[in-house]
């Protein structure tokens, strides 16, 4: 988008608010939503990825070592990775 | 000009439209059958099957996924239609109100039937009200010329690039569906000249990905609505020119407020849909018997046209207006309340008398219009003017 949400004027929508370029929900940090946010225990970690697999926002990924953390902009903190992990490797801490 | 067929055959109205509908080429029809709109749906899947007509017919598992399939084939470019009735279009509302403010010009008949409870197939307004605020240009018709007419109009108006709007075509089920009248068909190419084809703003394409219908948070909601309410008013002369420029290819003449016999009439009935042609009759038996009375028929529903609405009725003195649907705990029938509301801010207001009847189908003849005229001219001059009064229910 080519400024933000609130400083549109109902004149400048386009018809029918069709967005008129792909991708641009990476824009919306929905991030912002989290209270709570997932910590990795890297010694109980064994690298299976279904943190990876189960997070319903694609907001886990693999670092380069091969352990796994979250994308602060996507991460809701909804704890399904803490939930799913096979090793309790995964904490969820208050705040974001 | 083209010279206008004057060849009229005898059809079933709901069969017309369908015909009508295939005239437009339309490219997809999605439909689930519903009592009184069946004829419609089963001729065009019949046109399609005998390769009269070449669309992609899709038979679907219910109402909402019909006006699924129309938004997302609209969106990709596709000439479509639809038609429903009553607790099919209940059952689809969540989907109408998504297209109106996504600007998807799809084609809707709705064959005007009452929702249950009780259960009833027969007509009255009350599934169109349902809706009324859906954001879709709806407009009523009165006769079986008038639907197979309306078709075409429908089409160039919903598809028009300064409209993009989906239209709904109100007919009165049973009482304009399941009759056979004199209509004149339009020659194909009189439908060529005035139905341009379908050029769409956006479109869905793989190699042109965009977003449509994307969520609308509270920052931004408000000036959609805004700009989606100045988009539906500005359709207005896409409308009227429609009504013109129809005129001068089939040499019928429609407006979004029409009268009849109503110069110098003291008093002047309200109508809407297939009560308007009864109407006339009635008031052509009372114009003999001196009454000062005439007709204002309400063509246009959204957009409402208040300019010529209040202009029709400015030298009258008292409106009886009369609703084809309940609303339960309010100020009157839909009609009559939208009529107030147009008049408050005047500074000369006519008495307004408001009757429901027709409800369910029940018959309304002209003698019943002479019914509620004698009523109201009491009422009027008892100055007992109540919000609504229900015409002919047993107490």
């Amino acid at each position: 988008m080519t400024k933000p949400a609130d400083q549109f004027k109902w004149q400048e929508l386009t018809v029918g608010f069709v967005i008129p370029e792909p991708g641009t929900a990476r824009e919306y940090h929905t991030g912002d939503w989290r209270s709570t946010h997932p910590v990795w225990d890297e010694k109980k970690c064994i690298k299976c990825g279904r943190c990876w697999v189960f997070c319903p926002d694609m907001a886990v990924f693999q670092k380069a070592d091969q352990y796994f953390t979250m994308n602060p902009d996507y991460c809701k903190g909804c704890s399904i990775c803490s939930r799913e992990c096979p090793t309790e490797a995964i904490t969820m801490l208050e705040g974001k | 000009m083209t010279e206008p067929s004057r060849k009229k055959i005898g059809v079933e109205v709901s069969i017309a439209v369908s015909e009508a509908v295939k005239q437009c080429d339309v490219d997809v029809v999605s439909a689930y059958p519903i009592t009184p709109q069946t004829h419609i749906v089963e001729h065009l899947a019949e046109l399609v099957a005998q390769g009269e007509l070449d669309a992609e017919f899709v038979p679907v598992e219910s109402e909402h996924s019909a006006m699924s399939v129309c938004a997302g084939s609209v969106a990709a470019g596709a000439r479509t239609f639809t038609s429903t009735a009553s607790q099919g279009l209940a059952l689809m509302a969540e989907i109408v109100y998504c297209v109106s403010a996504m600007r998807l010009p799809i084609v809707m008949v709705v064959a005007n039937r009452s929702l249950s409870s009780p259960l009833s197939i027969w007509n009255d307004h009350s599934d169109a009200m349902m809706v009324r605020d859906s954001g879709w240009i709806q407009v009523f018709v009165e006769n079986g010329q008038e639907s197979y007419d309306h078709i075409f109009w429908c089409f160039r108006v919903a598809e028009d690039e300064k409209s993009l709007h989906p239209v709904m075509l109100n007919m009165d089920g049973f009482i304009l569906t399941h009759t056979i009248e004199p209509i004149e068909y339009w020659e194909d190419e009189m439908v060529k000249k005035y139905l341009p084809p379908f050029q769409p703003k956006f479109r869905l394409h793989p190699e042109h990905p965009l977003t449509m219908g994307a969520f609308g948070p509270p920052e931004i909601f408000t000036e959609c609505k805004k700009a989606q309410d100045q988009a539906l008013i500005a359709t207005m002369p896409v409308i009227e020119k429609a009504w013109e420029e129809m005129e001068k290819i089939c040499g019928r003449k429609y407006s979004a407020v029409e009268t009849y016999r109503a110069e110098d009439a003291k008093t002047l009935l309200v109508t809407m849909g297939s009560f308007s042609e009864t109407a006339r009759v009635a008031i052509d038996e009372m114009r003999e018997t001196g009454e000062e009375i005439g007709l204002v028929s309400l063509r246009l529903w959204r957009p409402f046209p208040f300019e010529k609405f209040r202009n029709a009725v400015k030298n009258a003195e008292n409106l009886i207006v009369i609703d084809r649907a309940m609303v339960f705990g309010g100020p009157g029938g839909p009609v009559a309340s939208e009529i107030r509301s147009a008049l408050y801010s005047g500074k000369k207001r006519p008495r307004i008398v408001n009757f429901i009847a027709g409800l369910a189908g029940r018959d309304v003849q002209p003698d019943d219009f002479y019914q509620m005229v004698q009523h109201a001219k009491t009422k009027i001059k008892d100055g007992t003017e109540d919000e609504y009064e229900i015409y002919g229910v047993r107490e």
